[in-house]
Order: structure tokens, then sequence, then C-alpha cells
């Protein structure tokens, strides 16, 4: 019990509870299982699109590319719903993880291997492919009529009771909790966000990890744009807009380090479920949607704040250590 | 021996970035005024510039932030801010010109200051600390005016972002930035404080260590940045003469892309305010030149990102095609 809580991820969730219980004190609606539903509904696409910003902090990089890539690929299955209806559905998730994996290489190949900063290169292509959404859609948008039933279900849908958003969850966290945490692969992307020059002296192929990680980073918020868009019924030319920060808060919260090296799916599963906690209870208590940034940009200060002190104090007590 | 020495200071120069920026620049007037007869007219220029000041004037100490290898994330969180507190203020109290320009000031250097201080105090990373403030600030604005607008502002008021010098053409934004551009192009170069920035940008600890008081220049830098920020929300909001809570979104990315077109490297330490004084022109002219065309804005985008990195791909490049020369001369 001691050792559990003395792991950030454990902390993280006992705050998770104590808030959740007290919005339940006020309103007990809160914690019925259908309201609780709802939240998971909400963050899922935020915690998927985040295990996939994770992997790129994680390697002291940032990708603030994936709202814009969100509206793209999104539009993009969007209007081949609506001219082509008789695309099957497994072909329409498989080319929206294609679209996105192609905005991911592009990413990840001048990043890696142009050696051009990870923020200027998604900054830059954060606004093409923003700009390409407006020239594909020509500034309309898809609505709910316009696609098929079996379109709107992949988000909507339900497989013996279980939604299906659920079971994309639970594939892409059981996917990259494997990957990053038992794989040979998995375990140098923490390295080189670690010791970047350490990790290339024992032979890691610096590179080509970093193109990885934009690559799954692209593949990730491709599948996210396709869900995004078939649970809300429309695609939007400002789909997704000022998300890429709600996924780096996400991870922050999660106590992923901004510096690289370190972080983990659960951590980001929680700091994206606090999120999703916070912005439900401000909905259900009534409170005006106009304090939700506000409130957001507060707990992103605290949750950095904390992080780094409670890193320090780590630091401290191993140097401690070593000493006596 | 003398020839090899003048073609070295030849490769030198050609192959620096602000060289090829005023090529650039250069070609982009030229492609401008032979594709639109209304590019080159004195008038026309002129008012363009109000297009660009504010975020030019932002971007004067955004240089020194991103030379000190920080970023800020904030700053048009900042003028949104500022502006509803102006707005606020002058429609809900009546506060008038001088008031309103007061607070802005005081909310930017206090937003600044802020930042600076969580920065360097609690050691934390500045694009972390800037991207929760970029929504504080910001969400403080919506909080406050909600989906309304404030537009009653005093006459006097309209005078900072419309007016121009006497009965000439220049406005009087463009002399504000012009201003600001001495100031700081004599801080960064010509001063001790400037030099000890590139000397934090280049090495923090090394700096540190031979007795720079480094966090006490960070937290200068951002406060300024503030204050900029401030000044900006007061020409911006006098400009067009109402604030929403969503002024100036999006702009801490279009100041960044002009700082680091400008030949500033994001990784601190080098980068000059010529290069970005050049840069603040190429890119409000090429916007301008796009809008003569009738180039929708979102298109003007998919450039700017481009151009984006291409700039910042090119010198890599320059600088590998510079090595093969002058080693060949060496042979």
């Amino acid at each position: 019990m001691l050792k559990l809580l003395k792991k950030k991820d454990f902390i993280l969730f006992l705050f998770i509870v104590f808030v959740s219980l007290i919005i339940s004190l006020r309103y007990p609606r809160f914690l019925t299982l259908s309201n609780l539903g709802d939240i998971f509904k909400d963050t899922v696409i935020l915690i998927i699109v985040a295990i996939g910003q994770m992997m790129v902090i994680i390697t002291a990089g940032i990708d603030l590319s994936v709202a814009s890539g969100i509206a793209l690929t999104g539009m993009s299955v969007g209007l081949l719903n609506q001219h082509y209806p008789g695309i099957p559905i497994p072909l329409i998730i498989l080319i929206s993880m294609l679209i996105g994996g192609a905005l991911g290489s592009f990413n990840g190949l001048l990043i890696a291997y142009a050696f051009i900063p990870p923020i200027i290169m998604t900054l830059g292509t954060m606004s093409i492919y923003r700009g390409f959404v407006f020239v594909l859609s020509g500034g309309t948008w898809v609505s709910a009529h316009e696609m098929t039933d079996g379109f709107k279900a992949i988000s909507g849908g339900h497989v013996l009771g279980i939604p299906n958003l659920f079971i994309f969850a639970a594939i892409i966290i059981a996917l990259f909790a494997f990957f990053l945490n038992k794989t040979k692969t998995g375990r140098e992307i923490y390295a080189i966000g670690g010791n970047e020059l350490g990790a290339k002296y024992v032979g890691v192929n610096v590179k080509k990890i970093k193109y990885y990680v934009y690559l799954l980073s692209g593949v990730i918020y491709g599948l996210a744009g396709l869900l995004w868009v078939s649970r809300y019924a429309s695609a939007q030319n400002d789909t997704a807009m000022g998300f890429e920060l709600q996924t780096v808060a996400a991870c922050v919260i999660g106590g992923v380090s901004i510096m690289g090296g370190s972080g983990s799916v659960t951590g980001v599963i929680l700091g994206a479920l606090f999120l999703g906690i916070v912005y439900n209870a401000l909905t259900v208590t009534n409170v005006s949607p106009f304090w939700r940034m506000a409130i957001a940009g507060f707990l992103i200060l605290i949750a950095i704040i904390v992080n780094t002190i409670a890193k320090k104090r780590t630091q401290y007590m191993m140097i401690k250590r070593r000493v006596f | 021996m003398g020839l090899s020495l003048s073609k070295d200071r030849v490769v030198e120069f050609v192959t620096k970035w602000e060289f090829l920026l005023v090529l650039i620049f250069i070609f982009v007037i030229i492609l401008n005024s032979t594709l639109s007869p209304y590019f080159l007219n004195v008038d026309n220029i002129l008012d363009t510039t109000f297009n660009f000041t504010e975020k030019a004037i932002i971007a004067l100490t955004m240089m020194f932030i991103i030379i000190c290898a920080d970023i800020d994330l904030s700053v048009a969180s900042i003028i949104a801010m500022a502006s509803v507190f102006m707005g606020y203020a002058s429609e809900v109290h009546g506060v008038q010109t001088s008031g309103l320009i007061m607070i802005a000031i005081l909310t930017g250097i206090g937003a600044g200051f802020l930042n600076g201080i969580i920065i360097t105090k609690l050691d934390i990373p500045a694009i972390g600390v800037t991207i929760g403030t970029m929504s504080l600030y910001r969400g403080i604005a919506y909080v406050i005016l909600g989906d309304k607008a404030y537009t009653k502002y005093p006459k006097s008021f309209a005078y900072f972002g419309q007016g121009y010098i006497g009965s000439s053409p220049i406005p009087f934004e463009f002399i504000v930035f012009i201003f600001f551009a001495i100031i700081f192009g004599v801080l960064l170069h010509k001063t001790t404080f400037g030099r000890k920035v590139y000397a934090i940008g280049n090495n923090r600890i090394g700096a540190k260590f031979s007795g720079i008081k480094v966090d006490r220049i960070r937290l200068i830098l951002f406060t300024l940045n503030g204050l900029l920020s401030g000044i900006a929300a007061i020409l911006l909001t006098s400009r067009i003469g109402s604030t929403r809570p969503y002024i100036a979104n999006g702009w801490e990315l279009d100041i960044i892309t002009t700082v680091v077109l400008g030949g500033v490297s994001i990784s601190g330490g080098s980068g000059n305010v010529f290069g970005v004084i050049i840069a603040i022109f190429l890119l409000g002219f090429l916007r301008f030149g796009m809008g003569l065309l009738n180039v929708p804005g979102i298109e003007m985008n998919i450039i700017t990102g481009f151009l984006l990195i291409i700039a910042i791909m090119f010198p890599n490049f320059l600088n590998n095609i510079k090595e093969r020369m002058l080693k060949r001369e060496t042979y």
C-alpha cells in the first residue's frame, strides 16, 4: 500500500476520486453510472490522441499538428463517405489511419532527417493541414444526413452492449501500453528522451525512432479524426480547434515530463479523465461554459508546478541517499 | 592568398541568412508589382502596415525571449485579457483614454511578470508554463465577456490604432513600431544586457557560472514581452474599435513564425534584429500582395506554413554548401 501511494499515478487517481466525491456531494447525479459513461465517451478521443502526444513528448518533442490532423482526416473521410457511400466501414477505418499516417510521416521525416525543431515543424504543419481542410471542403461542411448510418455507427454503435468507442479505446490503450513497456522500440523511445546522445552511442537508431513516433502519432490522430466526425455526425472546417493544447495538458497533468524521458500510459489516461471530469462537472453544475478555458489553464499550471516540485524532491532524495 | 580571403568573405556574405531574406523580399516585391498594378503605391504600402504592426511590436521582445532559448505562447492571450479589461473599464466605468492605457500596460506587465516568476522561481520550462497561462489569460477574458462584445470606447482612443502622423500618410502605429525597433535593436546589439541574453541562450549554466544573473534577465524579458503585448492590445483595440474574447486568436504562432523566419534559432543563442525586421515586412507584404490577388486567408496560412518549414531547412542546407565550398578552397 505504501509503495502504491508513492506512485505519482496513484496520487492523481486519489485526487480524481476526491474531486468526484466533492462534486457528487452537491450534485448527486454526477456519480451515476450513465453520467460516468458519458464522461468516458467524451474523453475517449482525448485519451487516444494524448497517448500519441505522450510518445512524442517522451522523445523531448511536441506535436502541435494533432488538431489540424484530426480535422483534415475527419473532413477527408467525411467527404469520402458522402460521395462514395458504398465504401465498406473497415476500409474507411484503414483509410483514416493511412491519411493520418501520411500526415504524421511528413512531420517525422523532416524532424528526424532534416533536423527541423519539432515545435517549428508542427507549428508549420498545423497551419498547412488546417488550410488544406478548407481547400478540400471549399468552406462547406458534411452534415449528419449526408453520412451513411454505418459511418455514424463507427462511434455511436455498440457491440454486445459495449459502446464501440470503448472498444477502440481499449485496443489502443492495450497496444500502446504493451508497445511502450515491453518492446525494444518502446524502451528506445524513453532512452532517446532521457539522453539522446547516450542513446545514440549505445546503438539506438535515433532518427528512425523519432520518425516512428511522429508517424504513430499521425496514425492515432487519423483514427481519432474518423471517430470525432462519426461521433458528432458532422465534419466541419474548425473541427477540434485548440485540441492540441488539451492533449498536451492531459500529458502534463498525467505526469509526462515536457523535457522528455518520462511518462506512462496510465498517467495520461488519468490526466485526460481528470480534464473530462472537470469539463463535465462544469456542465452538469451549470457553470457558464466560458469558465472552462480559465479553469483548464489554471489546472494545467497547478499540475505542472506540482509535478516539478515532486520531481525535484525525488531527485533531492536520490542525491541524499547517495551521499549517506 | 588575398583572392582566397575575399572569396571566403563573398561565400560568407552570400550564404548569410539576412542576405537571402533581402533577396526573397525583393523577389516578393517584384512579383507582387508585376501581378498587381495596385501594389507599388506609397499610400497602399503604408496603409498595409496597419495589418501587421501590432504583431511586429511583440516580435521584437519575442526575439529576445527566443534568443534566450525560452518561448512565450501566452502573448495573444495577454492581448485578449488586456483588451477585455480596457473594454470593461471603458464601457462599465467610463474610464477615459489615459486610464485605459494605464490598464493595458499594467495588465501586460502583470501577466508577463507572472509568467516570468513561475518560470524562473520554480524552474519550469517556459513552454509548459505559457501553455497554461495562454488558456488562463484568454479564459479570464471569456469569463468577463462571455459571447458579448465591448464597443464603447472614448473618441480620443481611436487615434492610437487609426490615426496618422499630422497630415502625412504615415500611421501612428508604424511610428510606435519604429520607436521600439530602435530601442530593442540598440538594447540587443549595443549593450551588455544584449550580450548577456546571447550568452544565456548559448549556454545557460555557463552564463550562470560566469556571474550573469540569468533568472533576473529572463524575468525582465518575460515582463517586457508582457508589456509590449499590453501596448499591442491598445493599438489593436483602438484600430478595430471593439473587443471580443477571441481577439488576436492564434497570433502567438504568427509572431513566433516571424521571429524564426528572421533567422533567430529556436534553440537559442543566435539571431539579430535586422533579420527579424526584414521577416516582418516580408510576411506583411506577402500577405498584402496575396490579398490584392484575392488569395483566401486560409490559403495564405498554407503558404506561410511552408515558408516557415523551408526557412528552417534552408540554413542547414546552406551550411552544407558553405562547408563544401570552403573545403574545396583549401585543396
